[in-house]
Order: C-alpha cells, then sequence, then structure tokens
C-alpha cells in the first residue's frame, strides 16, 4: 500500500502486525506510561516473532512480556522500571541470567533517546545535548560521542538518528487515513512516528475527516506517514489513555508478584495471550465492568475559536 | 503542647520542604520527594510549579501520583509538552532551580549511581538506569538528593557512575563546563550533610534529633567530613505533621 495516498488504512491488529513486523526488524512500541499499545504488544508474541530488536524508552510491562516470550535480541531503552511499582523481573532475568534467552542492551539517558527519535524524525545527522560529560555512560554506550563543539563551547555530546523499522503508537482517535490525534502526555509519539519507516496507529475511536480538520492543533501524527490504522479500544491496557481509561494499577502491582518466577510469566503468557484469539477476547475475558471502573469523570476543556477566514 | 511522635519518613518530607523554601521550579520524582514539594506548596513555597520529565510543567495532582506519568498530572497543569521540548526548552533552557534526585549509590562528591551494582557488563544488579537523571544532574541549577543513610549506598567508589555530581571535587564540574550548579544537599532519613566547601566534598552539616555523628559515620562508606558546626534539625512540627497526614499523604502511601 501506498502510505502517501488517501486511502482507507484500516485493518485488524494481526494484519498490521503480520503484515509490518517481520523477524529481526526494529519495533518501537512507544508511550511515556500511558498510550502504550498493549494490543500489539501481545499480537507480536501471538505471532510468535524473533530476533526483534525492541526500543523504548521506558519498557514497561509489555517488553517484560515480549522479552520472557522470547520475541527480542536487543533492547533500546533509557530507564527499565515497573513505574512507580519496581523492577522488571523478566528483562533482568534476560540479562542477568539468558532467559529465556541472551539480551543485549543498548541504553540511554531520557533525552539522549529521545534525542536520537528527534534526529531520526528530521533526518538530521545527529542530536547534540548537555548530558553525559563526566557520566559513565559514554563509556558504556560507543554510539554516544562528545565532539568539539565547532562554535567554541567545549565538548558536547552528540547521538545519532534512530528509525525503528516499525513504531507502534497508540491514541485517542484518527480518521481512516491515519491523521491522528492526541492529547495528554504527548512524550515522543510524534518524533518516533516521523522518524519511523512503517507507522501503524492503534486508536480508541475512528472519526471523520471532519472532526480531525475541526481542531488541527490536536493532530499529532499526519496520515501522511501512518501504513495502517487499527481500531483498539482499550488497546493500552493496563496502561491508561487521558481521559478515557485511568491506568489499571491493580494489574501493574500484581506483575510485581507474578513476574517474579519465569514459569509463572509463562503460565501467564498461556492463559492471556497464547490462549487468546485478539485483544477482543481479552477484553471479554476481563468484562466490561472491570474497564467501567477505570473510567475517569470527565473533565472536558472549553472548545476553542478558530475562525473562518474566506 | 506534648512532643509530637514522627516517622523517619516524616522527618525526611518536612525536612526536603523546609529546604524548598522560596523555589519557583521544583523537577521533581514520585514518592517522597513529590510529598515534600506539594508540603512545601502549602509551607515555605506557595509559588512553586512542579516539572515532571514526562512533560509537565506546573501540575496540580488531584491524588498522590502513581508514577512520573499518571494523567493526574496532565488535568488542571499550566502545560502540557513533548519530552524533547521538556528536556530542551525547561530543562537544558536553565529554568528548573531545584532538581531531587536519588540513587542506589552515592560518592562523596555527589555522583549518583542507579545502572548497575557489579561490573556493567555482567552485573550483579541491573538496576533501572538514567531515565532523565544524568541530564538533570547536568543542567539543573541545584540539585537536591533525597536518600535514607545506608552503608551500602554512601560507598566509596561507585560501581557505575550515571549522574555527575561534583565529579572529583573541586571545580572539576565547573572545568568540563557543566551548566547547573551541581549537587547542594543530601537529606536522609538521620541528618542533612552538604558540599559547602572548597573541595566540594560532602559534609555533615546537622543532625536529626537524638542522632549522634557515630550513627551517621557508621552508615557513610568514607571518613565523613563535619561541617564547621554542626546544627541540630528541629523535628516536624505539628502543623507541618497535620498537613503530611491529613493533606498531602492522607492514604498513607509514603510514610
Amino acid at each position: 500500500m501506498n502510505k502517501a495516498a488517501k486511502d482507507n488504512k484500516l485493518c485488524s491488529m494481526r494484519e498490521a502486525i503480520a503484515a509490518y513486523v517481520v523477524d529481526d526488524c526494529s519495533v518501537c512500541i512507544e508511550g511515556f506510561t500511558g498510550f502504550i499499545s498493549f494490543a500489539a504488544g501481545h499480537e507480536i508474541i501471538r505471532q510468535r516473532r524473533r530476533g526483534l530488536t525492541l526500543i523504548r524508552m521506558t519498557p514497561d510491562l509489555i517488553y517484560d512480556q515480549m522479552i520472557a516470550a522470547g520475541t527480542a535480541k536487543k533492547l533500546i531503552f533509557s530507564y527499565t522500571g515497573n513505574p512507580g511499582v519496581g523492577s522488571l523481573y523478566c528483562i533482568r532475568r534476560a540479562v542477568e541470567k539468558a532467559l529465556p534467552c541472551p539480551l543485549e542492551l543498548e541504553e540511554y539517558s531520557h533525552y539522549g533517546l529521545v534525542g536520537r527519535y528527534a534526529a531520526g524524525a528530521s533526518r538530521s545527522p545527529f542530536f547534540a545535548l548537555r548530558s553525559y560529560v563526566g557520566s559513565d555512560m559514554l563509556a558504556a554506550n560507543p554510539l554516544i560521542k562528545l565532539i568539539d563543539d565547532p562554535y567554541g563551547t567545549g565538548k558536547i555530546a552528540v547521538v545519532p538518528p534512530l528509525n525503528p523499522d516499525v513504531a507502534i503508537l497508540h491514541a485517542q482517535r484518527a480518521d481512516r487515513q491515519g491523521n491522528t490525534q492526541l492529547w495528554g502526555l504527548l512524550g515522543m509519539q510524534k518524533e518516533v512516528a516521523f522518524a519511523s519507516k512503517h507507522v501503524i496507529v492503534a486508536v480508541e475511536e475512528l472519526v471523520d475527516e471532519s472532526v480531525i480538520r475541526a481542531d488541527p492543533n490536536r493532530t499529532l501524527i499526519p496520515g501522511l506517514i501512518v501504513d495502517a490504522v487499527v481500531h483498539s479500544p482499550y488497546g493500552a491496557h493496563p496502561s491508561y489513555v487521558q481521559g478515557y481509561y485511568d491506568r489499571d494499577n491493580e494489574s501493574y502491582l500484581a506483575w510485581d508478584k507474578l513476574s517474579q518466577e519465569h514459569a509463572a510469566v509463562i503460565a501467564w503468557l498461556d492463559e492471556w495471550v497464547y490462549g487468546l484469539e485478539n485483544h477482543a477476547a481479552y477484553l471479554r475475558k476481563l468484562g466490561q465492568e472491570h474497564f467501567d471502573k477505570l473510567k475517569p469523570e470527565p473533565l472536558l476543556a472549553p472548545s476553542v475559536d478558530y475562525g473562518r477566514y474566506r | 503542647m506534648s512532643e509530637p511522635t514522627y516517622t523517619e519518613s516524616e522527618m525526611m518530607i518536612a525536612v526536603a520542604a523546609r529546604m524548598l523554601e522560596g523555589a519557583r521550579t521544583v523537577f521533581v520524582g514520585v514518592g517522597l520527594p513529590n510529598i515534600a514539594c506539594n508540603l512545601a506548596r502549602y509551607t515555605v513555597a506557595p509559588d512553586m510549579e512542579l516539572i515532571y520529565e514526562s512533560g509537565v510543567y506546573g501540575a496540580r495532582p488531584e491524588r498522590l501520583p502513581l508514577s512520573i506519568g499518571d494523567p493526574t498530572l496532565v488535568s488542571g497543569a499550566i502545560s502540557v509538552v513533548s519530552m524533547a521540548d521538556l528536556f530542551g526548552l525547561y530543562l537544558q533552557r536553565g529554568l528548573v532551580e531545584i532538581a531531587l534526585l536519588g540513587g542506589a549509590q552515592i560518592d562523596r562528591y555527589g555522583n549518583l549511581n542507579s545502572t548497575v551494582i557489579g561490573a556493567y557488563a555482567k552485573p550483579k544488579t541491573r538496576l533501572p538506569g538514567s531515565g532523565g537523571a544524568c541530564e538533570i544532574a547536568t543542567n539543573a541549577q541545584r540539585t537536591f538528593m533525597i536518600m535514607r543513610l545506608k552503608r551500602r549506598a554512601f560507598v566509596e567508589k561507585l560501581d557505575f557512575l550515571t549522574s555527575p555530581g561534583h565529579l572529583t571535587g573541586g571545580d572539576s564540574r565547573a572545568r568540563l563546563g557543566l551548566p547547573g550548579g551541581g549537587p547542594e544537599l543530601v537529606i536522609t532519613d538521620k541528618a542533612i550533610l552538604n558540599f559547602a566547601n572548597p573541595e566540594r566534598e560532602m559534609q555533615l552539616t546537622a543532625l536529626y534529633p537524638g542522632v549522634t555523628r557515630e550513627d551517621v559515620q557508621a552508615e557513610v562508606g568514607w571518613p565523613l567530613r563535619l561541617a564547621d558546626t554542626i546544627q541540630e534539625t528541629a523535628a516536624p512540627t505539628n502543623k507541618e505533621l497535620r498537613l503530611i497526614r491529613e493533606e498531602v499523604d492522607p492514604h498513607a502511601m509514603y510514610r
């Protein structure tokens, strides 16, 4: 499909993953604490991809699960923890004990990885930032370099562009061409979308193009760079989507306990991923009541006047 | 009036809040630092705006955030920006007055390790890594550490230097061109330490009620320098305790 064409790019998550996520490619499922497409991660596990390079600033539960399932050979990241809870035990087992397989790490600070996305997005040769001077992170990752500022302010750190093969980004809404609107923590979604060779957007709501055009300041990702649009309600569970559902913190706490044993993780994957046909089946298994409890009270922003000029 | 009873965490929260007096912008993590900032807003820093690395300026969370990416930080904030803008336009631009940091290990010059225990290539324990800490420690005007005093944390030599403090001491930080002022205070559960000497070496400056110099030295892995005068830090007041218990941490999540 020609992504630049104004085609209907709507497809199922199964079709999107089958088309764009192949063995040994680099995959970036982003979203800072919220907007994390667990639906995509689970589908990648279900389709038994192998040898992936997983890219994410904060690996979160979804990469812990994908790594325990044996999909990955490498992780590019800037903070690996269960946010607000503790460790990610599957990633630690892969690093410390090569279980279920060895995992190569490529490590940055947040601004360093944001900078790699930003350079990748604008096809710049590198991104310069005030960080890393004096830190052992320079020795741990030879891709982070110090250069002499050509304008004479001394040493400055640079990082190279990062262009993932596939990005999978969750948001509130998009139209069928992939024009995508997101509000809440913007994270690095825009930079990742523009940096990546292929982009899959997963959204809570499919809307008409007129809804997008009515509020253009809210459009983060243009359909011009989107390959596939997946209607994926609750697809970020147990992470959250601003205004739609809260983080399911019980799941994060439960994972902290459950994930301490590899065998328990495999049993969980059998029940909640391999044993289910798709994300709709996952939602049915949890039940609508579960999600009703995660719905926040409304807090509407007043609308703005763009003006009509003709 | 009877002597108030309080926990070590409440003492740390009260002390950290007092140190934020008059602060306009504070770069904050979750947990105890977050509670300290909220307490400071009620007491010594009413104009304080909270900055989170997730991209939030001027958060007014209605609940205690579960993580630095909690949606409660968005609703009611002054501005929500991309992380590229947060790190570039707020942090590197120099708009962060005070950053609160912690780590698994700290050395005498306030350098922090949050990456590994053991060798990097074959770690005994893999820790979360930098997150934003390396650039926060580089660029914030002032850095305060909030850490419990433990011998395994206050070490002679870091296993890995994640975030630069005063590096090898003296003016080594300025010579390398780091823009921020570096570590200023270490707020612990037993004492306050600072770096107010030409060598920029950590020194004991205040003891909490009932704590001795020996108690502090026992938890530090090098001969700890002493400030010229050592103060006794006042216990949390009834007002501070009431605010902590009723307003900023009513569900006792971090006490």
